[in-house]
This record gives structure tokens, C-alpha cells and sequence, in this order.
């Protein structure tokens, strides 16, 4: 399984997000290194497809896929959890269960 | 930038309806914006204080770039203010001067602003964006402070959130 964090600077979660995506995959007993992919500029965005920080990709599958027409820039990215609070994160659970569809 | 104790600066801005707003002590400043996670998540508990202390001036004041992130634009603004249930004033500062004024860092960012015109706090709403049920306590306690005319224990938080987006 390859597992990436895509992030940037200017958004404060990812050492959150890298730090919930590891628990979870020891909890889910994967054994997989988490790529720390940073992104720096406008066109690094678009070309690596990244719709905001962070961004959790599963072989390659983001786990929580953009909507059509999202752009790919420099931001924070907005999740729901799944009480329909706006955060910064991926609800855990989503991310709980895009590891176990990848296992 | 502004600290602890200084005058905050005069500010008069334009709401989405084009109304023009100024400072009016005790009130409260917040940086906000659309794109941000962390002013989204954060947004109805500082609109519910909003609500709660009809005797203070809360001002929402989106200071980003537009041009560089559209959903910030004056029109999506406009688009949300009609779509929501807003307790307060969406002001824009297009020319970001009034979020230099006061050195805003991120969004949100809150500053508490006293009956004569004094920053008695500025930081984050509470303690966890991920938490509701802290309703804001930090920037609460400070109110509750200013209004009985006693010294805020917590001047100063580390405000959390995305950078706030400066021209390039």
C-alpha cells in the first residue's frame, strides 16, 4: 500500500493529519511509510492534482475525492466530518475506512 | 501591528451590502473568510457570541486576496451573507490595510476591543476548532472581563487558522 500526505506550509494541519493518518494505520495494523509529499507553488498544485492541504492519497485514490471543478491550488482544504462539521481534517473514520478498502 | 493596552486602528469598511461600518468600543474584530477550514469551523460560535452580547460590536472582516482565491471575492461574500443566518456585519478590506493595521495573521483572528478603543485581547475564539461546545471561551472571558471593567486573565492566545492572504 502507498500511502502520501500532500501538504502546505501556509495550512497549519498536517502535522495533525500525519499524526491521526499513522494511528490509524497502526490501529488498522498496516505497515505502510507515509510519503510526506510538501507543495510549494501554484503549478506544483496543479500538477500534482492537489485540491488543498492536506490531501491523504491511497494508492494513488484520495481518500475523500475533490468535487468535479474543484481547483487545485494553494489552501486549506475544507472537510466534513460526519456530523456535517466544517474542519481542516478528514473525518477519521473516512480515513479509517480508505485504509481497509486499500488493505 | 497593535498590542496589548495600544488603540486599535480606526477602521470604516464596506459590509456586502455596501453600508459602511466603523469602530464603535466595546467591540469585537474578527478576520475571517470563506475558503478557511478553520473560519468555518469556528464561525457559528462566534456568530452565537455575537448574539449573546447584543451590547458589543462584532465585526467579520474578510481581508483576502481575492484574485488569488476567488471564494473570498466581495460577490462570494454577498452570496453567503444572503445564504446564512449572519448575527453580524461581513465587512471587506480590499485593500487589506485595515488587517495590516491591526497585524492579523491568520483566519480567523480575534481582537477585543474595549470602550475606549483599547485591545484588551486578541488570539483564538477557544482553545479547539474541533470542539463546539467550547462556544468561544476564550474570546467570552475577555468580553465578560472588558464589560464588568476588569483586567482580561487571558490577554493573548496563539491565533489558529489559515495565513491570511496578502497581495503578491
Amino acid at each position: 500500500m502507498t500511502v502520501e500526505l500532500l501538504w502546505w506550509d501556509g495550512c497549519p494541519s498536517h502535522p495533525e493529519a500525519l499524526a491521526e493518518l499513522e494511528r490509524i494505520l497502526r490501529e488498522e495494523g498496516v505497515e505502510a511509510d507515509v510519503a510526506r509529499v510538501e507543495i510549494e507553488d501554484d503549478e506544483q498544485a496543479r500538477r500534482e492534482h492537489f485540491p488543498g492541504s492536506p490531501t491523504i492519497r491511497i494508492d494513488g485514490e484520495d481518500i475523500v475525492p475533490p468535487g468535479e471543478g474543484d481547483p487545485f491550488s494553494l489552501t486549506c482544504r475544507v472537510y466534513r466530518t460526519r456530523d456535517g462539521r466544517f474542519s481542516p481534517l478528514p473525518d477519521p473514520e473516512d480515513v479509517r475506512a480508505a485504509v481497509r478498502r486499500a488493505a | 501591528m497593535i498590542a496589548i493596552g495600544d488603540r486599535a486602528p480606526d477602521l470604516t469598511l464596506p459590509d456586502t451590502a455596501g453600508q459602511e461600518h466603523s469602530l464603535a468600543g466595546p467591540a469585537v474584530v474578527v478576520f475571517t473568510c470563506n475558503h478557511c477550514p478553520y473560519a468555518l469551523a469556528w464561525h457559528d460560535r462566534i456568530a452565537d457570541a455575537a448574539r449573546d452580547y447584543p451590547n458589543v460590536q462584532f465585526l467579520a472582516i474578510n481581508p483576502n486576496d481575492a484574485a488569488r482565491y476567488p471564494g473570498d471575492s466581495l460577490e462570494a461574500m454577498r452570496e453567503r451573507v444572503e445564504r446564512e443566518d449572519w448575527s453580524m456585519p461581513y465587512l471587506h478590506d480590499e485593500s487589506q490595510e485595515v488587517a495590516r493595521a491591526f497585524g492579523a495573521k491568520t483566519t480567523p483572528d480575534v481582537f477585543v476591543i474595549d470602550a475606549e478603543g483599547r485591545l484588551r485581547y486578541r488570539g483564538a475564539p477557544d482553545p479547539d476548532h474541533q470542539d463546539p461546545s467550547l462556544n468561544a471561551s476564550w474570546l467570552r472571558e475577555a468580553l465578560d472581563a472588558v464589560l464588568a471593567g476588569e483586567e482580561v486573565a487571558r490577554p493573548e492566545t496563539d491565533p489558529v487558522g489559515c495565513s491570511v492572504k496578502w497581495r503578491q
